[in-house]
């Protein structure tokens, strides 16, 4: 119950941040990616179930919102929450180089899906173009960002963590 | 043993996989759903709306207040020498204020001529703040914090200044969303001012990087569209109400295939610093049954 809470206040601070406070201070009007971080993240650190679930919320409210169709932007950030809870045996809390790589793989596999999705099938085939101007500056401002924002995530994943086991411990 | 199947004593939990799968065909259902139609837009934006939209709005008001102090800041130490350069700028633009008197003379008549400034005065106008914009960096649509309880409808167009910036594609209680005619998926039906030809004018990320936009299958057989000519809403738009201004010419080209021609246009309005919209409240089809 705790847990469903604190997600759910987690996925509406970040998609309230990145459309109104990272849109003002975006760099060359590119704006990072704060859902691909929190379903990411959570995918590796809880598992399939959880990365999916995040995913899928997150990317339902980028719909409601920016989507021209609903369950688009759901199915693609389900999807990457879902790969990244296959790494989630290789996921120590000390270790930062996986995190990092995965959100920015992820990130990568993001913008190729919604330029393969959004662009290239409306005949836009500058990939070149698109790569160097939207995905590329959309990955580094991520990861930069994510260096800020895991340590948050990771805390918060370890407070609920502890919290769940206490209260296990007080019914056995 | 099949995972799903529920064991003594474990409490039941769908593993990721048929998790995923079950997903999978509900988002491919709402895709396809939505697509074609807009059933389910109402429920979702009420709930949307009565969550995001006051968040969204809150945090828009306590930044705006930070970004003015900081700016009062910066504008002090700009200020002397801004004073210093807008003291030579008087002098230069006295000789071209007497210049320009001599344009309004010929403006007035033109404007008579085409009634722009009538038209424009027709339309009723609601006055909409934005507050979100895109959550992505691929197209450039945002939210303002009005909607259908304001009397704000799908396909509504949008202006800013004297310039269209879009037209509402969404609306819930509180707030609506709107394509800027900037955005890569969008195509405006337009007219040339001086000539009534038509053309259509066509979102581009790719080109909006250098602050225009494209325009194609303009007719100009007889040659008299020029760079600088003005773009509007043309009338044979069903979504956009005839005479709003689209932008100017920057560029023109004939098309390979002899007949057309397309160029770059500069959009009116300047999309990178938007705050405020006026929503037109008139519908170009308003259906009368």
């Amino acid at each position: 119950m705790k847990r469903i809470l604190v997600s759910t206040v987690l996925v509406l601070c970040c998609f309230v941040l990145q459309s109104t406070v990272f849109k003002a201070i975006s760099f060359g009007g590119i704006v990072p990616n704060l859902m691909i971080v929190l379903a990411a993240s959570f995918g590796f650190m809880r598992g399939e179930r959880t990365g999916l679930l995040f995913g899928f919320f997150c990317g339902l409210l980028c719909d409601i919102f920016f989507g021209q169709v609903l369950g688009l932007y759901a199915m693609i950030y389900m999807y990457i929450g879902f790969l990244n809870g296959k790494f989630n045996r290789a996921f120590y809390p000390e270790d930062i180089k996986l995190p990092m790589a995965l959100i920015l793989v992820s990130d990568l596999l993001y913008g190729l899906t919604c330029y393969l999705v959004l662009f290239m099938l409306r005949g836009r085939f500058n990939i070149g173009y698109y790569m160097i101007n939207i995905i590329l500056p959309e990955m580094v401002y991520t990861i930069l960002v994510t260096m800020i924002l895991y340590p948050i995530i990771l805390w918060i994943h370890k407070k609920l963590e502890d919290s769940e086991q206490r209260s296990a411990r007080k019914f056995v | 043993m099949s995972p799903i199947v529920k064991r003594k004593g474990e409490k039941f939990t769908l593993p990721g996989k048929y998790l995923l799968f079950i997903l999978t065909i509900l988002c491919t259902g709402l895709i396809l759903l939505t697509f074609n139609t807009n059933f389910l837009s109402t429920p979702v934006s009420a709930v949307g709306g009565a969550v995001i939209v006051p968040l969204q709005e809150g945090i828009n008001g306590a930044g705006k207040w930070l970004s003015k102090r900081s700016e009062e800041l910066v504008q002090i130490r700009s200020l002397i020498q801004e004073n210093e350069q807008l003291k030579k700028q008087v002098d230069e633009l006295t000789i071209e204020n007497i210049k320009l008197q001599q344009d309004r003379y010929e403006l007035t008549n033109l404007r008579e001529l085409y009634d722009l400034d009538v038209q424009y005065d027709d339309y009723e106008k609601v006055g909409a703040r934005i507050i979100a914009k895109d959550s992505g960096n691929w197209f450039h649509t945002f939210v303002i914090n009005k909607g259908s309880e304001d009397g704000l409808s799908v396909d509504m167009n949008v202006m800013a200044g004297s310039g269209l910036v879009g037209r509402i594609i969404d609306v819930g209680p509180n707030w609506a969303k709107v394509m800027s005619i900037i955005s890569d998926n969008s195509n405006t039906s337009g007219m040339v001012l001086s000539t009534s030809d038509n053309l259509i004018v066509s979102g581009n990320l790719e080109l909006y990087a250098e602050g225009v936009i494209g325009f194609e299958k303009l007719v100009d057989s007889a040659d008299r569209v020029v760079e600088g000519d003005k773009i509007v809403t043309s009338n044979v738009s069903d979504k956009y109400l005839p005479g709003i201004l689209i932008g100017y010419i920057s560029s023109i080209n004939v098309d390979s295939n002899n007949l057309t021609k397309s160029g770059l246009l500069t959009p009116a309005v300047d999309f990178e610093h938007l705050e405020e919209v006026l929503v037109i409240t008139q519908l170009k089809q308003s259906i009368e049954e």
